[in-house]
């Protein structure tokens, strides 16, 4: 015998409308504010085109420096087709690299198109619109080139690496002399170039490369071992993404308030 | 949890309307949602529909929506639930009601005879067996966990909110044509299929299928994302195409 009725319409749900019981709106609230604290942090320190160095240290928002004023540029300063209405800094011309490769990256677009778009805004709940074009079509269907800015990226990556490199050759500040040391700056850029290859070599455009484009793995064209590993690495592309999203924020941060003076690197050895 | 008693809002009515009604039982330890489902259609309900068969999570008939998440109502313990507000138990949202908790997923049948069937290489040996090494073929066995409850179907937004069934067949059989078209042993090319007939493109690759996955199949990083790289190899990426042209010519 029933007890009682509760009228419920099993039609198309409105915005917002499930049945699920649970917190279902923390995950993408929590991706939203991720991302966007990220993004306005970001664009800040790329517009400041200063404090990018410190000691033997580079801010990986800086690092190449194509063109720019310090030492370090490989080509000078300033080019003389810069537009005159856009500020420059030497972070405008490299960061959009790393920039579209996450953006087209297969995690963060599941993540932002629920987090940003609400497409959907998670599982089983309600959407805003009924209209859907998904990666099928301009301009989602751009998307598709995350291969090539995987490409570009490894290059970043190991411009990167010499940067670690660099960083434990400190010059004294009287005689000029250089040594070898470690500095906490060391350790921070050191984790986080470990935590971006973790990111990009466990990138699903990588694992196809690998050997997902064949249909004998022992014919992979980088090998059954390397594609295990960024099998492997895949797995948890997800922490790859968000820990190295944080680390290659904090090594600017950490960079910027040493060279502004407001943090003192400590020297381990 | 000793006997103690729960309620169940259940899903009563068909096409044409309904609604959920409360329906108080008693539950012991180690009751499903399925149990109690039983209970109440032989103590309270007798015209009760609901689908089911092997009650072991294999037969895939008895996928339902439980507290709004898509399930196997045989799977779901009653010690995962809250007891002490009632459990919600509906129809999967994504196909055509029939009646209380039985839906018509027979589109799903229809649209996997849209796939191209399994077309091997000339077989290896003079008895017309085939050689495969396990390393070349496990990929593939992940995918043939699939017991078709259709619950990925349900939670897919493509379909679910959009309804897009002529556009797109949905992460089941987006794994069913992985699990061909990596298969060691097929020489068909389903990647144009993909592209265009099976709308490989809709899904962004939000991951509520793996989540439902009774089986844990890794639906969208080990068949969807795959598939998507596939068909930029065959149709977008130009570099690509260019490098199997030349191969080809070879
Ligand atoms: S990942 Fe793709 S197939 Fe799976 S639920 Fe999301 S949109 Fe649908
Ligand atoms: S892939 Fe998983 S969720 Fe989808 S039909 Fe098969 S077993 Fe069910
Ligand atoms: S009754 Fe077979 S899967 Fe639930």
């Amino acid at each position: 015998m029933s007890i009682s009725t509760v009228p419920v319409r099993l039609a198309h749900p409105r915005f917002g409308e499930t049945g699920r019981r649970d917190a279902w709106w923390i995950q993408p609230l929590v991706v939203f504010l991720g991302l966007s604290t990220f993004l306005v942090y970001a664009t800040w320190a790329a517009f400041q085109g200063d404090h990018y160095l410190y000691g033997p240290y580079v801010s990986p928002f800086y690092s190449p420096e194509v063109f720019g004023p310090s030492a370090h540029s490989w080509f000078g300063p300033k080019p003389a087709v810069w537009p005159a209405w856009l500020p420059f800094s030497p972070a405008l011309i490299i960061l959009p690299i790393p920039a579209f490769f996450r953006l087209t990256c297969y995690y963060y677009r599941g993540a932002y198109y629920k987090a940003f778009w609400a497409d959907p805004p998670s599982c089983t709940v309600g959407e805003p619109r009924s209209s859907y074009w998904g990666e099928n079509s301009f301009p989602l269907i751009l998307q598709n080139i995350h291969r090539y800015m995987l490409f570009i990226s490894t290059g970043v990556l190991l411009i990167l690496l010499f940067d670690v490199w660099k960083a434990v050759w400190f010059a004294d500040p009287t005689t000029g002399a250089v040594s070898f040391g470690v500095g906490i700056g060391t350790l921070v850029l050191a984790l986080n170039t470990v935590l971006l290859s973790g990111y990009l070599f466990g990138c699903h455009s990588m694992r196809h490369i690998a050997g997902g484009c064949v249909d004998q793995l022992s014919r992979a064209p980088l090998g059954l071992r390397a594609y295990s590993c960024v099998t492997c690495l895949n797995r948890r592309h997800m922490v790859w993404a968000w820990t190295s999203l944080f680390t290659v924020g904090f090594s600017d941060l950490y960079v910027r308030l040493c060279s502004m003076g407001v943090w003192s690197d400590l020297r381990i050895f | 949890m000793a006997a103690e008693r729960a309620t169940f809002r259940i899903w009563r009515g068909d096409a044409q309307g309904g609604t959920f009604q409360d329906y108080p039982t008693k539950v012991s330890e180690g009751m499903v949602v399925l149990d109690a489902v039983h209970q109440i259609q032989a103590e309270q309900a007798n015209d009760l529909a609901v689908r089911w068969n092997c009650k072991a999570g294999k037969c895939g008939s008895c996928s339902a929506e439980v507290n709004g998440n898509p399930r196997l109502m045989c799977m779901t313990r009653l010690n995962q639930l809250d007891l002490s507000v009632p459990v919600t138990v509906g129809p999967m949202h994504a196909f055509p009601l029939i009646r209380d908790l039985v839906t018509d997923v027979s589109w799903n049948f229809e649209a996997k005879k849209r796939i191209k069937r399994f077309k091997p290489r000339p077989p290896d040996a003079p008895d017309g067996t085939w050689r495969i090494a396990q390393g070349d073929v496990e990929r593939v066995q992940e995918f043939r966990k699939c017991i078709e409850c259709f619950l990925c179907q349900d939670v897919c937004h493509v379909l679910r909110d959009h309804q897009m069934f002529d556009a797109f067949i949905g992460p089941r059989h987006l794994v069913y044509a992985a699990a061909l078209e990596m298969h060691p042993l097929d020489t068909e090319n389903r990647i144009p299929d993909l592209k265009r007939a099976h709308g490989v493109g809709y899904c962004n690759i939000t991951k509520c299928c793996t989540k439902v996955c009774p089986e844990s199949i890794t639906i969208t990083d080990n068949a969807i994302i795959p598939l998507k790289e596939r068909v930029i190899d065959q149709l977008y990426d130009p570099v690509a195409m260019l490098f199997r042209k030349l191969r080809t010519r070879d």
